[in-house]
């Protein structure tokens, strides 16, 4: 007996909901940072703060032991050039990654200066970061020295796409690599936080969902003062009262898909995400960037799961792909003979497609483990995949399975399970909240970190920005005083969350997140227009006043859900807003307006702000790399950086 | 047969089962329950009784409560049956799938 209904065909009845009921149930609590979320980029945050004396608590939907996007693991630690085994220069790194537009200079000079710092930390903390019982031996960058694992990603630009020269002789010798991509074994890492957080005193506060932030006298734009949160098991209804706010609660949810009952949730980042944060920080005024930005969905679509385990995920290095017949497809290796290219360039695609078709290559396609020599496979294999994401159950499973990649070849499913359909889209690695270089948002005492920022990056990305945004927050915070709260925000947010409790039929979360996708599969989707984009709001100003009323939620964790979706709603309303105020089609920004056909004029090369103010809705812009001279702003920002931290037992 | 009792229930959700746990090695500590961040369990009603599986719909597979398990044999993680993989020996061809 292990489902529900097993027990209740056993017991004659369902259980009893285990928590106890605190519906509206008001607890305070008084702090100096106040985190919200807890995972790479919230963990690093609170302990970051709690490392500079402040008194810091940290609220996570979860639990910080394993929430998050990058809770379960990690297996690369990207873009760490200030390692010693770089060859390339942090600064003069962080600019090519900023290279390109739409990207957030202020988020990878943070990332390249100080993520081997984070690194090092995080080795301090009992995290596993080098190849210390010599497992893989002989393996193509492995450091004897520092027993560091290189991996080959990167390895001569910062992208997925391939080096123009691959192929050339001597293409990307060992003596010239980058090294700035290390393996680690990040499975090992978030419950270490979660044990730094505790050692250090942070107040943690699981099952915690932010619901609203708190703006001094309940006045929009208004210094951040606290905020509220909901316990998803029982309940009760959290007030913290706080100096300064951290927000690190990643990006948006499953805004345009849902397909649980397909195969799982199935998204690659975390479950959990579904935009509460954005919504927050807009309904406390803060300005947002880059909210018009979409791309098609290839990875969480429920059906692509098998991604991971179909040699197609980032961490199946060195993996050769070869058709039914064993013959090599030219698709990259993600390997050191392509410098760690992830996406074939371009034409390849195609061309092993009409390869397909002529029967030059015959489907399926598979990943040649047994090719690999020894050390490679089990890097790739018990290391790289093993550590990544949510990979490492596969694994196992696929092990206890009886699978043998010394022997066996692994499945994949390129080409035969199709592609994405152009209305599966995705915030993705898109728009968020906008920050200075203190990572202060442009309400005063909030700031934000990891992906809640607008074009962020991976994990170390999340660690380093998190540790940084920590830092600045406590200094903040010891320069300010308490911050007054208004009694009539907090009534009128209780209103607005508890309402699903008062009823018990009508529409439940998972429909209204269904109708909501649907209404952006159909408006804000391939075809864009005005009129499109106009009749999305409708429809989903139709949603809020017609459905929103009827939620209902008959438990705890029902209600969390059931506020999710009012983020989701708050969510998807923004990004249409700045779609309709971009007069212009973007392709770095995904935004295709046939009634705009013209690719990324001149006139329209900026930053699209967007913001409320006094409940009107502002836009504003910004001029690409508003962010200045990365080196130089990073230096005047970070003078009394004190680089790792010393533990003092 | 005749005698057993058919309860008016919904649909089960599907997929249902994203881990097969063994009643007679769990220990019933919980310990996925809290580790768990979509709170796909709840704690048996019985004291040292298995979780017991309550939105399975929601789980994504992550795979914490089964790698973070307690008690080894306890937990063993369930593709959903779309989206359970294959492999095939390189010599012989022989197909394996879970």
């Amino acid at each position: 007996m292990a489902t529900w209904h097993e027990y209740f065909l056993n017991e004659g009845q369902p259980p009893e909901w285990p928590y106890p009921i605190r519906f509206g149930q008001e607890r305070e609590i008084d702090t100096d940072v106040l985190v919200i979320g807890g995972g790479i980029a919230g963990c690093w945050a609170a302990i970051s703060a709690a490392r500079q004396g402040v008194r810091v608590a940290l609220g996570e939907k979860g639990d910080v032991a394993r929430s998050g996007s990058g809770g379960p693991g990690c297996d690369h630690w990207c873009n760490a050039p200030a390692n010693p085994l770089s060859r390339v220069d942090p600064d003069e790194w962080a600019v090519r990654m900023a290279d390109h537009p739409y990207s957030n200079g202020i988020g990878v000079q943070i990332q390249c200066r100080e993520n081997y710092d984070t690194l090092l930390e995080m080795e301090q903390m009992g995290g596993k970061i080098r190849d210390t019982e010599d497992e893989y031996v002989g393996a193509e960058g492995r450091d004897e020295k520092t027993k560091f694992m290189i991996s080959p990603r990167y390895g001569t630009n910062p992208s997925y796409l391939p080096d123009p020269h691959v192929g050339e002789p001597g293409f990307n010798p060992p003596e010239k690599r980058n090294n700035v991509v290390i393996r680690i074994w990040g499975s090992t890492f978030k419950p270490l936080l979660k044990k730094e957080c505790k050692r250090l005193g942070v107040q943690v506060f699981d099952r915690v969902m932010g619901t609203s932030l708190l703006n001094e006298n309940g006045v929009q734009g208004a210094r951040v003062v606290g905020a509220t949160g909901l316990n998803g098991r029982t309940g009760e209804f959290l007030i913290f009262h706080a100096k300064s706010v951290i927000l690190a609660a990643a990006g948006g949810g499953s805004l345009w898909l849902m397909s649980m009952e397909h195969g799982g949730y199935s998204n690659m980042h975390s479950r959990n995400e579904s935009g509460d944060g954005t919504a927050m920080a807009w309904k406390a005024g803060a300005a947002l960037t880059m909210m018009e930005k979409t791309g098609m969905t290839s990875i969480a679509t429920g059906l692509k799961h098998k991604w991971y385990t179909g040699a197609g995920d980032a961490s199946y290095e060195n993996v050769p792909l070869v058709d039914a017949n064993g013959k090599r497809i030219p698709y990259p290796i993600q390997g050191w003979e392509d410098a760690g290219a992830m996406v074939p360039g371009p034409g390849i695609q195609e061309k092993i497609r009409e390869g397909i078709l002529r029967g030059e290559y015959e489907l399926p396609i598979y990943g040649d483990f047994p090719a690999m020599s020894d050390v490679e496979r089990r890097a790739t294999w018990n290391l790289m995949l093993t550590e990544e994401s949510t990979t490492k159950i596969m694994v196992d499973t696929l092990k206890d399975g009886g699978c043998d990649l010394s022997r066996d070849q692994l499945m994949s499913y390129k080409f035969i399970e199709g592609q994405s359909l152009p209305q599966w889209r995705s915030t993705g690695s898109s728009g968020g909240v906008l920050v200075d270089w203190n990572l202060k948002t442009t309400v005063d005492g909030l700031y934000a970190a990891g992906s809640q920022m607008f074009s962020p990056e991976d994990h170390s990305y999340c660690a380093a920005t998190g540790r940084y945004a920590g830092r600045k927050a406590a200094a903040y915070v010891k320069e300010v005083g308490e911050g007054k709260i208004s009694r009539e925000q907090i009534e009128q947010e209780k209103n607005r969350i508890y309402a699903p409790t008062k009823r018990t039929s009508g529409i439940e979360w998972k429909e209204l997140h269904n109708g909501l996708t649907r209404a952006m599969q159909y408006f804000v989707s391939e075809f864009k227009t005005e009129r499109l984009l106009k009749m999305g709001l409708e429809e989903i100003e139709r949603i809020e006043t017609e459905a929103v009323p009827k939620l209902f939620a008959l438990d705890p964790h029902k209600l969390m859900r059931s506020v999710e979706d009012l983020s989701m709603i708050e969510h998807a309303k923004i990004i249409i807003q700045a779609m309709l105020a971009r007069k212009a089609s973007s392709r770095p920004l995904g935004l295709n307006r046939i009634d705009y056909p013209e690719m990324d004029p001149p006139e329209w090369n900026k930053f699209l702000t967007v913001k409320q103010e006094n409940g009107e809705i502002m836009f504003g812009e910004l001029p690409q790399r508003f962010y200045g001279n990365m080196k130089e702003q990073y230096e005047a920002h970070n003078k009394d950086y004190t680089g790792v931290y010393t533990p003092n037992n | 047969m005749s005698e057993q009792k058919v309860y008016a229930i919904p649909n089960v959700q599907t997929p249902s089962m994203p881990v097969i746990i063994n009643p007679d090695a769990c220990i019933g500590c919980n310990k996925c329950v809290e580790i768990c961040p979509i709170d796909v369990f709840i704690p048996n009603p019985k004291k040292g009784g298995p979780p017991i599986i309550l939105h399975a719909e929601e789980c994504w597979y992550c795979g914490c409560c089964a790698n973070d398990c307690s008690t080894p044999g306890a937990m063993k993680f369930n593709w959903p049956l779309p989206l359970k993989p294959r492999w095939r020996n390189k010599e012989t061809g022989v197909v394996g799938q879970l």
